[in-house]
């Protein structure tokens, strides 16, 4: 096997420029796509069996799973909220990945981000209106995140520490530091929140739409979407996005090409930091208001299958966020049937299939192309 | 007096780490990333805590929680080997599998979600004396032994001869004959049957499975494996200073020198220390996570 790959792998080139005038793209959507049609059904294979395993009926949960999620206006808002926060750090996780790197940091990211949005909100004088403070807020869930991704990115331009590690350490240092923090200056006596913020707090979705009422659906959506916007501006219709994807494709490549890898590195995580960063709006300033222990509740894991299923593109994570929210919430929706632990298992049957059948999707597709 | 308490102490701290770092060392050495450590510590403390509770005995637990671990890790090897998908993602995926699983099958099998049933464990109840229950515990005993026996494996065997090769440059391993890919698997086998082990001592101390009570342990294990850069003796080392923190941390409770969210970070600190070569460069096994390139 090893000693003729380098054969096959010639012989695929070579077909492949013979077949790429005529069917590249339509060859490129299988890659992108099939892998995660594979994922899903794989997935809702095994949840058929766990549902079995615990006696109902895999027809009726997930029936009860769809009507609690999109067949009414409060499930399918508590979606686009949870979605919000995935869109977020999945699209941290796919930045990140176009420039070769893996931000594993994501779930601390997050919550710096809220932490430095919370501790400003603090201290702003009460009574100012949304839409002015908002600028701010942004800066400041950007700059938390931002630092910590960053953080990493420099061990990795400098010192050539794995980012990987060094992200997964920077989760624990970072989570204990903000933890700290909290329960030193910030705490309110017996919980494990701030106080509430005197300003800042954003309109809710119920309150443009009344039929949202109850769920925390709120304006930061339009945020993530724009995030979504702007990474894919800058990564496909930039110079430097260009130049991050090329040292993410081939670094060496890409010093010959004049392009410095650490410095690429470097802004890369800030970025992808910064992004992860903002998710924290959505529970500071949409939802609670103030800044709790463990708020980030593993969406920054979570965001890995995002960006993966999402297939490391903006458009492709939005839709993503939107079927592990769907998953998230729909345990809460049939917990009365089965252990809502069940959709745990699901999204990480999913990453896992998902990363399977990436690389083995894209070898038959070769195969087959040979004929 | 104190100081053998603060030993004892250390020690109780130390196995499931010495456990665990001993696996880490055996899968990284073999080239495949060890993220895995935490899910197979859970696992196999969930699969002990069934095992004893069912099996009415102790050693049926062991039984089971080494099944558990190697279980995962079999599931890791066959994605990460057999269809080299990338190490990271598998990685992080099944530590995101064993919770879900544990947390599943917690309701199926003790109706709670929180924790199972008292389970039983070795010694420990009847014995007031710390010390008693430690030394008549055979998990220690174990737990002691497998570093050393790791070092054995690795630089005394032709089995840690092949894992070493495996890891460093499989095409040279190749091309002298070395099954690459059984070497893998045997590696990864036993990283989940030692990590497992460690999730087995701590179910079988605590006398009960609660929802993820390694609680990052296998995280701590994987920095031990690289500040003590992937050498037996040193990873060994590691876990005992790393333990030997968190004692003196929890003695000093009252005192309140230090924030215990400071000596918490210690082992994190020190590994990201290690890795950007402040004081003698940790340089992992060349052929680390690349089992998808070759």
């Amino acid at each position: 096997m090893t000693t003729t790959s380098p054969e096959i792998s010639r012989q695929t080139t070579t077909s492949e420029a013979a077949a790429a005038p005529r069917s590249a793209s339509r060859n490129t959507l299988e890659e992108a796509l099939l892998p995660s049609l594979v994922a899903l059904l794989v997935a809702a294979i095994i949840g058929d069996v766990l549902i079995l395993i615990f006696g109902q009926s895999p027809a009726a949960v997930f029936r009860l799973l769809l009507e609690g999620t999109w067949g009414n206006s409060y499930g399918f808002g508590q979606v686009l909220y949870k979605a919000t926060t995935l869109t977020f750090t999945g699209l941290s996780i796919a930045f990140a990945l176009r420039a070769g790197l893996f931000n594993i940091g994501a779930e601390s990211q997050l919550a710096a981000g809220g932490f430095v949005a919370a501790t400003l909100g603090l201290l702003l004088p009460p009574g100012l209106p949304w839409i002015v403070t908002l600028p701010v807020f942004v800066a400041a869930a950007a700059l938390g995140g931002g630092i910590v991704g960053g953080a990493a990115g420099q061990l990795k331009a400098r010192f050539g520490a794995h980012e990987v590690i060094t992200t997964i350490m920077l989760n624990f240092i970072v989570l204990a530091l903000l933890s700290y923090l909290t329960a030193t200056y910030l705490k309110v006596p017996e919980t494990l929140h701030t106080e509430e913020l005197k300003s800042g707090a954003l309109p809710r979705l119920s309150d443009y739409v009344g039929s949202f009422h109850g769920s925390a659906a709120n304006i930061v959506l339009v945020l993530a979407v724009l995030a979504c916007v702007l990474a894919w501006w800058y990564l496909f219709r930039t110079r430097r996005g260009f130049e991050l994807r090329a040292v993410g494709l081939q670094p060496e490549a890409a010093e010959h090409g004049g392009v410095r890898p650490g410095v690429v590195w470097t802004r890369a995580m800030t970025i992808s930091g910064a992004i992860a960063g903002l998710g924290g709006l959505n529970f500071v300033l949409g939802y609670k208001h103030y800044y709790e222990e463990g708020f980030a509740g593993g969406a920054g894991f979570l965001g890995i299958a995002v960006a993966l299923v999402g297939g490391t593109h903006p458009l492709g994570v939005m839709i993503a966020a939107l079927l592990f929210a769907t998953i998230s919430q729909g345990g809460l929706a049939v917990n009365a049937m089965v252990p809502k632990q069940f959709v745990e298992v699901l999204q990480a049957v999913v990453i896992i299939a998902v990363a399977v059948s990436v690389p083995e999707v894209r070898r038959l597709l070769r195969i087959q192309r040979r004929g | 007096m104190a100081a053998l308490l603060f030993l004892a102490q250390t020690l109780r701290i130390a196995i499931p780490y010495l456990f665990a770092a001993a696996g880490g060392v055996v899968c990284e050495r073999a080239g495949l990333i060890g993220l895995t450590l935490e899910g197979y510590m859970l696992g196999g403390a969930f699969a002990a805590a069934v095992g004893s509770y069912y099996g009415h005995s102790a050693w049926i637990g062991v039984v089971a929680g080494v099944g558990g671990g190697a279980a995962l890790a079999l599931l890791y090897g066959v994605t990460a080997i057999r269809f080299r998908a990338d190490q990271v993602v598998i990685g992080i995926a099944i530590n995101l599998l064993a919770i879900g699983l544990t947390r599943f099958f917690l309701r199926l099998a003790f109706g709670s979600s929180s924790n199972s049933p008292r389970v039983l464990g070795f010694g420990g109840e009847q014995s007031r004396n710390a010390f008693v229950a430690l030394v008549s515990n055979p998990l220690i005993w174990l737990g002691l032994l497998a570093i050393p026996a790791v070092a054995w494996l690795l630089y005394r065997t032709p089995f840690g001869l092949r894992v070493r090769a495996v890891g460093e440059h499989p095409a040279a391993a190749v091309s002298v004959g070395v099954p690459v890919t059984r070497v893998r698997y045997g590696a990864v086998a036993l990283s989940g049957i030692l990590a497992g082990l460690g999730g087995v001592y701590l179910a079988l101390d605590q006398h009960q499975f609660t929802d993820q009570m390694t609680a990052g342990r296998g995280f701590i294990a994987l920095a031990a494996t690289i500040f003590g850069r992937w050498d037996p003796l040193r990873v060994g080392i590691a876990c005992m200073l790393f333990a030997a923190a968190e004692t003196l941390q929890i003695q000093l409770q009252g005192a309140q020198l230090v924030p215990s969210q400071f000596v918490e970070m210690i082992p994190y600190v020190l590994t990201i220390i290690a890795l950007a070569g402040v004081v003698g460069r940790a340089v992992p096994p060349a052929a680390l996570g690349k089992v998808s390139s070759d």
